[in-house]
C-alpha cells in the first residue's frame, strides 16, 4: 500500500522537527530516508507510527486516513517498524515476541485461557530461520547480544502482519558481517514484494539497497529522487557538508 | 488442630488471594496499583451489607466481588493517562476515598463502630460453624482462585500482561489496544480482591474501616515484594514468611504494647533485606519499576 504524507508539522517548544513535510512511498519499493542528525527522520517515523501526534497536514495509508487514529490502529492497518533503539519485551522469550507479534489483534482473556496453546512454532522458526537468528527459543531477550537483540527486533517487524515496513537504522552499530545480512534480508523481502521504508546513515548501505531516496534536512524534504541523482544533488551535499 | 494454627492458616489462605490478586496487576503488568485494599474493603462491605439484607451468601460472595470489580475497572479508567509514580499517588487517594466513605457514610456502614454480627457462610442448608470447617472452604476457593491466576498468567493474554508492563508503546506499535488489557486486569485483580474481602469478614464476623488502611497495604505489598515481581509462586510463599514471622515474636517476652510496633520493624527489616540483597524478590521474574 501507497503512504502518503502531505504537510505535515511537528514542533517541541520551539524547534520545527517537522515542517512541512511531505513525501510519497510507493508500493513495492524500497525507499530510504536519508538527512543530517536532527533533520527529523525518527520523529518522521514516529508520526507515521502515531507515537507522537501532528501539529496540522495529513497522513494517508493506502486509502485510509490515519493522521487522527491512535497508534495501536495504525499498526492494525499493516504498518510495522523498527526502533532506532530496540525496544523488546525483557522479561519475554524470543518464542513470545514472536507470537505476540503475528497475532494482529489483542487475545480475548477467556479463549486464551481455556484453549490449548497455538502451534505457531513452525512459523515462529520460519521467521528467525529468515533472519538467521539461531538461539533457543526459550532464550530471554535480556540474554542476547546487541546484534541478536538488532535481528529480533526485525524479526518482530517481519513477523507482524503488515503491508509497510519501517526500519529505522536497521544497521546502526552493528559489525559488517551482520549488516551485509540485514542488508539481504532486506533485498529477500523486496523480492517478495515488500514495501520498505528505511532511515540509515551508512550510505554504502542505502546506495546499494533502496530505488527511491529522499533527503531530510531539517525538517523538510530538500530532494529525492534516484540513487545516482542524490549523489550528484548539491543542494544535498550542502546540507551534509553544510555548505 | 490447634486453634492458632487453625486461625493463621485461614489468614493466609485470604492474604494469599490479595497478594496474588495485587501481584496480577502490579508484578504481571506493571499497574503501581497502591489501591488494591480499598477493594478488599469494598468487597468486605458489599458482601456484610447484602448477607445483612438476606441475600444468601454465595450470592453475595460473588457480588462483592463484581462490585469491586466495577470499583477497579472505574479506577483504572480514571487514572488510564497515569503512569509510574503518579499512579501509585492516584490509587493511593482512591485508597483513602474509599476509607473515608467507610468511615463517613455512617447510615451505610456505621463508620467506626463498624458491623458485627456478621453471618458465617452457608450454602445448600449447611452453615460453616467451626474453624476447621472455615479452614477447608477457604483453602478450597483459594487453590481455585490461584488456580484461575495461574491459567491467566500462562495465556497468551498473560504474555501481553507481561509486555505491557515491559514496553507498553513497544506494545501498541504491535497493534495490540493495552488500555483494553489494563482495563481487564484491574476487573479481575480487583474481583478476587472483593472476594478476599469478604472471605475475611464472614470469617471474623465483624467489620470496620479500620481494617482497610495504609498499614494493610504495606503488608500486602511487602508480601508481593518479598516474594517476587511476577511470580505466583513467591507470593505465595512470601505470604506464609510475611504472616508467619511476626508471629514468633509471640514466644519473646515482649508487652503487648510493644509487640504491635514490633511486628511492624520485623515487616521494615524483612523489606529492606530482599531490597538490599533480593531486589526481585525470592523469587521474582521481573524488577518493580
Amino acid at each position: 500500500m501507497n503512504l502518503d504524507v502531505s504537510n505535515v508539522k511537528k514542533s517541541f517548544g520551539g524547534v520545527k522537527a517537522l515542517d512541512k513535510c511531505s513525501l510519497s512511498v510507493e508500493q513495492g519499493k524500497i525507499t530510504a530516508i536519508i538527512g543530517p542528525n536532527g533533520s527529523g527522520k525518527t520523529t518522521l517515523f514516529n508520526v507515521i507510527s502515531r507515537l507522537l501526534p501532528v501539529d496540522t497536514g495529513k497522513l494517508v495509508f493506502g486509502t485510509e486516513e490515519i493522521t487522527l487514529l491512535d497508534d495501536y490502529q495504525v499498526s492494525r492497518l499493516g504498518i510495522s517498524r523498527t526502533f532506532q533503539d530496540v525496544r523488546l519485551f525483557e522479561n519475554l522469550t524470543i518464542r513470545d515476541h514472536i507470537e505476540i507479534a503475528l497475532l494482529n489483534t489483542d487475545e480475548s482473556l477467556l479463549k486464551s485461557m481455556f484453549r490449548p496453546q497455538r502451534v505457531v512454532v513452525k512459523r515462529v522458526k520460519e521467521i528467525l530461520s529468515l533472519v538467521g537468528l539461531n538461539k533457543p527459543l526459550s532464550t530471554f531477550a535480556t540474554d542476547l547480544s546487541y546484534g541478536q537483540r538488532k535481528l529480533l527486533d526485525l524479526a518482530i517487524a517481519i513477523a507482524k502482519p503488515h503491508s509497510l515496513l519501517m526500519l529505522d537504522e536497521p544497521v546502526a552499530g552493528v559489525n559488517p558481517v551482520l549488516r551485509e545480512r540485514i542488508k539481504e534480508i532486506i533485498k529477500t523481502l523486496h523480492k517478495r514484494g515488500e514495501t520498505i521504508l528505511v532511515i540509515e546513515h551508512d550510505m554504502n548501505f542505502v546506495m546499494d539497497l533502496a530505488q527511491h531516496i529522499i533527503v531530510m534536512d531539517a525538517g523538510s524534504v530538500i530532494a529525492q529522487g534516484k540513487p545516482r541523482d542524490i549523489q550528484n544533488n548539491k543542494q544535498v551535499l550542502d546540507a551534509y557538508l553544510g555548505e | 488442630m490447634n486453634p492458632y494454627i487453625t486461625n493463621l492458616l485461614i489468614l493466609i489462605a485470604i492474604y494469599i488471594i490479595l497478594a496474588v490478586s495485587l501481584n496480577l496487576a502490579l508484578g504481571y503488568t506493571g499497574l503501581l496499583n497502591l489501591g488494591h485494599i480499598a477493594f478488599f474493603g469494598i468487597g468486605a462491605y458489599a458482601s456484610t451489607l447484602l448477607t445483612q439484607a438476606g441475600v444468601p451468601f454465595i450470592a453475595s460472595f460473588i457480588i462483592a466481588g463484581a462490585i469491586s470489580s466495577i470499583f477497579g475497572f472505574l479506577l483504572v479508567y480514571a487514572t488510564k493517562k497515569l503512569r509510574g509514580d503518579y499512579l501509585a499517588l492516584a490509587t493511593l487517594g482512591f485508597n483513602f476515598v474509599i476509607y473515608s466513605l467507610m468511615l463517613n457514610w455512617k447510615s451505610l456502614t456505621r463508620g467506626a463502630a463498624g458491623i458485627p454480627g456478621i453471618v458465617k457462610p452457608s450454602f445448600f442448608g449447611f452453615t460453616i460453624q467451626s474453624n476447621i470447617s472455615y479452614l477447608i472452604f477457604v483453602s478450597v476457593i483459594c487453590i481455585f482462585c490461584i488456580y484461575l491466576m495461574y491459567l491467566i498468567v500462562r495465556s497468551p493474554f498473560g504474555r501481553l500482561m507481561q509486555a505491557t508492563r515491559d514496553d507498553e508503546f513497544g506494545l501498541r506499535v504491535l497493534g495490540k489496544n493495552t488500555s483494553v488489557i489494563k482495563y481487564k486486569v484491574m476487573i479481575i485483580s480487583s474481583f478476587f480482591a472483593g472476594i478476599a474481602g469478604s472471605l475475611f469478614v464472614h470469617y471474623i464476623t465483624y467489620v470496620q474501616p479500620n481494617y482497610f488502611t495504609l498499614t494493610e497495604i504495606i503488608l500486602v505489598l511487602t508480601i508481593v515484594i518479598v516474594g517476587g515481581i511476577a511470580s505466583l509462586k513467591g507470593t505465595i510463599i512470601g505470604t506464609f514468611v510475611i504472616v508467619l514471622v511476626p508471629e514468633l515474636l509471640r514466644f519473646l517476652p515482649l508487652g503487648s504494647s510493644v509487640l504491635g510496633p514490633a511486628r511492624q520493624i520485623v515487616y521494615a527489616l524483612i523489606l529492606l533485606g530482599i531490597l538490599l540483597y533480593r531486589p526481585r524478590g525470592l523469587f521474582g521474574r521481573a524488577d518493580l519499576q
